[in-house]
């Protein structure tokens, strides 16, 4: 056994698809101890908040103490980040629209952008060729504009309870700032949130559990069944072979997936539930197993170990647990990954369709995607809300076939190097 | 010359095996007729393909009968059931060519030794005294059982584990012993210990062998009777001296002059 | 010994090749060996399995690769020494065209999806690039004509024909060159024996015929080599033990070993009946560490104490007897004079 466990492990295809998916399957058992809020809690009002680290506005200006740093260029990034390039093009064409030198109007230099903007800007002219909306756009860039080189600090002020007049609180210095870490409400959000308002990272992590059990159910059900099929049909043979052989057949000829589509369908939303969808793949996908494990057993049958048992008295049952599946448990295992992988990749199949588990109790990696897809995540450029719950499909399968592979080179030796 | 019956441990009549049907139906043994003398040595010799491998495993009751029937002392072999089966087991079992694919690689020696005892004697022996059975079938193979128990089969080598073949037929005792190629796939010189070891297990507990094999010198060495088959029919039979020596077929003819020889010219023209 | 009078076609000098395990050991799998192939004469080499025999087959084509990594002395072919050589230029120059190799499984490697000439074509052209297709035809027509095989499978797929068939085609295939030396292992112990009878007349034929002018032979069937080789070998745990003429090893063998190989022939012949067959107790040694001194010592009868001290050289004796033992040739002749009685 230890030697065993040794050769798998020499081989370097097993060593770093066991590392990707030893990885991903400790994240799924270790964040939900840290981070505790269920998957599911919708936590921002607003869908599609990018990734990042999120501070309460309100807590951060009512803030004690705030700390006073004088930054090389501060107010130039402030500006920028409110002037951008394109504002900038535009004041410009404005400006020679209105008939100033164009060469006297340089973009890059914003206190001088800006004064010779506001001695010249007035909403009132229409000039030749611009539309209403470009009036508009011009009017409110203008009233953005306003106070943006002011030195002065911002009022923050709050209204009387009684009168309802504002009176002055704090004043906000552009050189204010606060600790991060010092404000009582902040949040990351390192991989954003979803159409709902829920975090992203939680959410897949959750999924990525409740899609692994997916894919172990599922590969568990479909391996079991093709495993008893196959021994019985493979070593009784006669008339139960064929009539196993002729279901298999069926099954193969007509696509699973279609039957899996049927079947979930049929079930109807209320009832499908993870374990539920997990099963139904489970039953539609035993046909391989059943093929490769029938063939590996009548290859099996007649060999002389076989025999001998036979001879020793043992029953049939016994000579299939003792003398025949010991001998293909290596390539029950390696189908059991495949199943696995599979099963994975078809519920994620389903969901897409809308046909996975009901969605209100447990996210799936199949419902993300879905719900991605729902929302338009890919057309809105939204690519937290489904980029990553690609990739980790990607990295489960591919570090399950990857195992698959250095399994497979363990006990086949014709295929190793 | 007057045979009393009960002299006849195996005999068949009419004996036949058809694989598949329609286009691809393959006689592999086609009615073929024989009585094995209890306590003879008989060799089935015949060419890959010459259905002596399936004739094998229709005697040993591991593969059904197309038609014809099998009289095992004199009555007709009845094995439908499992416990049939078994019975006839205690009585008929065999030696497999390749000792390395003949042993389950996943059980201990002990466990294929035990099995034995418990065909033959059921379960209800003191360990002590199927440890000293155990301990006394591996002295008749000149093994030893203290170096064999919790050892795999494939551990030893070759000839050690055609050795512990032997030490099962010693366990079992059965009356009829079909030894399929028994040394074709060991060396030379353990060929020689098997052989003698075969025979002293056949003085020992008098039983009946039967040899399959491809290689008519073995057979002459080793038989009292030689069946030479060909394309699933006996095409001759007799005594070792008058099959080997005075062959009357032509196939059997063949069959002898293709083999190379050490005394005689090997005639390389007749191909 | 029968030293070949005419000139040496293959000529092996103290060659010694090992295997080197994962666990970085080294097995000495052919150790010390010295052989000399004349024109027109044939070797065998027999010994049980695992004795070096087929290690020694791929040792003296020069073409190794891991884990058989060759180790000392020299292999000469028609006076071009091949060992050194830049193991590529090995197999361009000298494989297929100085020296042929059949191994054991040989019908077994043809790609099923391919026509046998195609097989032809390959080896044809990859010595002499460019030659037309049609002159490859040609030719393999006329050689397969020479040898008896019908022109017709050449076009045929390997499934198409008979393990025998099958087996006389990859030999016909692999002497297309004319090459000087062919070495043979095992080429017919997969098959019936009317095939291997065959195979056997076939590559007989090919010395008649002059197309290859030394065969190596190599099998466990002693009645096989004694009737196709001039000279048989014997091998023991990667050395020599015997060499002779083949009546010399078969009827009057000198050392203890030979003499035991010797009396477990079977052939279907008169008189067989009355023989004792010979039963060698015990395994050979583990090359990973063989013993220090003779290394047949363990499972001999007539072994003594001198035997276990110090390595014993073949050597050769005033009577031209070549082989592996302390014991003299008289003493040893006594011995098993009182065995027979």
């Amino acid at each position: 056994m230890r030697y065993m466990l040794g050769q798998i492990f020499s081989s370097v295809r097993f060593r770093i698809g066991f590392s990707i998916f030893a990885f991903i399957l400790l994240t799924v058992l270790i964040y939900p101890l840290i981070i505790t809020e269920p998957p599911l809690k919708t936590i921002s009002r607003g869908t599609f908040l990018s990734p990042g680290i999120y501070v309460n506005v309100y807590d951060s200006i009512g803030f004690s103490p705030q700390y006073t740093l004088l930054l090389d260029g501060a107010a130039e990034r402030r500006i920028a980040a409110k002037l951008n390039a394109d504002d900038r093009a535009s004041m410009k064409e404005w400006l020679v629209k209105a008939g100033l030198p164009e060469e006297s109007i340089d973009t890059q230099d914003t206190a001088a952008l800006l004064e010779v903007w506001h001695a010249n800007f007035d909403p009132t002219i229409r000039l030749p060729g611009m539309t209403n909306a470009d009036r508009n756009y011009y009017i409110r860039l203008n009233t953005a504009l306003d106070g943006l080189l002011a030195t002065e600090g911002a009022t923050i002020a709050v209204p009387d309870a009684t009168t309802g007049a504002l009176k002055e609180q704090a004043v906000v210095d552009q050189t204010s700032y606060v600790n991060i870490y010092e404000v009582p409400n902040s949040r990351v959000f390192p991989l954003g949130t979803d159409n709902f308002g829920r975090d992203v990272l939680t959410e897949l992590v959750a999924a990525t559990g409740v899609s692994l059990i997916i894919g172990f159910v599922a590969g568990t059900v479909a391996t079991v069944i093709g495993l008893l099929l196959g021994l019985i049909s493979g070593f009784l043979g006669g008339f139960v072979d064929d009539a196993i052989i002729f279901v298999t057949n069926l099954f193969t000829v007509i696509p699973s997936f279609i039957i899996l589509i049927l079947i979930t369908f049929s079930i109807g939303q209320d009832k499908r539930g993870a374990i539920t969808i997990a099963v139904v793949i489970g039953l539609t996908s035993w046909v391989w197993t059943t093929r490769a494990v029938r063939a590996q057993v009548i290859s099996l049958r007649n060999r002389d170990h076989v025999n001998l048992s036979r001879l020793s008295g043992h029953s049939t049952a016994y000579i299939l647990m003792a003398d025949i599946f010991p001998y293909i448990a290596s390539y029950v295992v390696m189908a059991f990954i495949l199943q696995v992988s599979s099963g994975i990749l078809a519920e994620a199949g389903l969901s897409i369709l809308g046909l996975g588990p009901r969605t209100t109790e447990v996210p799936t990696l199949g419902l993300m995607m879905n719900w991605g897809m729902i929302y338009q995540a890919h057309i809105l450029g939204k690519w937290w809300a489904y980029f990553p719950v690609i990739l980790v499909i990607a990295l489960i399968t591919f570090s399950l076939n990857l195992m698959q592979t250095g399994l497979d080179r363990v006990f086949n030796p014709t295929l190793r190097e | 010359m007057n045979m009393k019956s009960d002299d006849i441990i195996l005999s068949g009549k009419g004996v036949t095996k058809i694989y598949g049907f329609g286009p691809n139906r393959t006689v592999a043994v086609d009615h073929v007729d024989f009585s094995f003398k209890r306590g003879e040595v008989i060799s089935i010799v015949g060419e890959s393909g010459s259905g002596k491998t399936t004739l094998a495993k229709m005697l040993l009751g591991l593969t059904s009968l197309s038609d014809g029937q099998i009289y095992f002392e004199g009555k007709l072999r009845d094995i439908r059931t499992h416990r049939q089966k078994r019975e006839y087991w205690k009585n008929c079992q065999a030696i497999f060519q390749d000792p390395f694919a003949s042993f389950n690689i996943f059980r201990k020696i002990d466990a294929v030794l035990l099995d034995c005892i418990r065909l033959r004697h059921g379960r209800r022996l003191p360990d002590e005294q199927k440890v000293e059975m155990m301990r006394e079938a591996c002295r008749f193979v000149n093994l030893k059982w203290e170096e064999l128990t919790n050892k795999y089969p494939f551990e030893l080598s070759g000839g050690q584990q055609q050795r512990l073949m032997i030490a099962r037929i010693f366990l079992l005792r059965p009356k009829i012993l079909l030894a399929d190629e028994p040394t074709s796939m060991i060396d030379a010189c353990s060929r020689a210990t098997i052989l003698d070891m075969l025979m002293d297990l056949r003085s020992e507990i008098g039983m009946t062998p039967i040899f399959i094999t491809h290689d008519i010198g073995l057979a002459y060495y080793v038989s009292d009777t030689v069946y030479i088959m060909e394309h699933g029919r006996f095409v001759e039979s007799g005594s070792a001296d008058d099959v080997i020596l005075r062959p009357k077929e032509a196939y059997t003819r063949r069959l002898l002059d293709d083999v190379p020889k050490l005394h005689e010219e090997w005639d390389l023209s007749t191909v | 010994m029968t030293t070949p009078m005419t000139r040496a076609m293959l000529e092996v000098n103290e060659l010694t090749t090992r295997y080197i395990t994962r666990f970085r050991e080294s097995i000495y799998a052919v150790d010390h060996v010295s052989l000399s192939v004349g024109d027109g004469k044939s070797l065998g080499i027999a010994g049980e399995s695992g004795c070096g025999k087929s290690t020694l087959a791929l040792s003296l084509i020069g073409y190794y690769f891991p884990p058989l990594h060759y180790t000392s002395g020299e292999i000469i072919i028609d006076g071009r020494t091949i060992t050194g050589m830049d193991p590529d230029e090995v197999r361009k120059t000298i494989l297929g065209r100085e020296i042929s190799y059949i191994p054991q499984a040989a019908m077994n490697a043809l790609n099923p999806t391919q026509r046998i000439i195609h097989f032809i074509e390959d080896v044809v052209l990859a010595h002499h690039p460019g030659t037309p297709k049609k002159e490859i035809y040609e030719r393999a027509r006329e050689r397969f004509e020479l040898l008896g095989l019908p022109a017709s499978v050449l076009q045929k797929y390997p499934v198409e024909l008979s393990g025998g068939m099958k087996q006389r085609t990859v030999i016909a295939t692999s002497v297309i060159l004319s090459p000087k030396v062919l070495i043979a292992d095992e080429p017919s112990s997969a098959l019936d024996v009317t095939s291997q009878k065959m195979v056997i007349k076939m590559i007989l034929d090919l010395m008649d015929k002059g197309i290859i002018k030394s065969l190596v032979f190599i099998t466990h069937e002693l009645p096989l080599l004694y009737n196709v080789t001039d000279d048989i070998m014997v091998m023991y745990a990667g050395q020599v033990v015997e060499i002779g003429s083949a009546d010399e090893i078969v009827f009057d063998s000198v050392h203890p070993y030979t003499r035991a190989l010797m009396g477990s022939i079977i052939v279907p012949e008169k008189g067989l009946r009355d023989v004792k067959l010979t039963a060698i107790p015990g395994t050979p040694p583990n090359l990973k560490n063989p013993p220090s001194g003779c290394r047949f010592a363990d499972r001999c009868k007539y072994v003594r104490p001198e035997c276990r001290v110090a390595p014993v050289d073949l050597h050769e004796t005033a009577s031209g007897r070549v082989y592996r033992c302390i014991i003299p040739e008289q003493e040893l002749r006594t011995l098993y004079e009182h065995e027979k009685r």
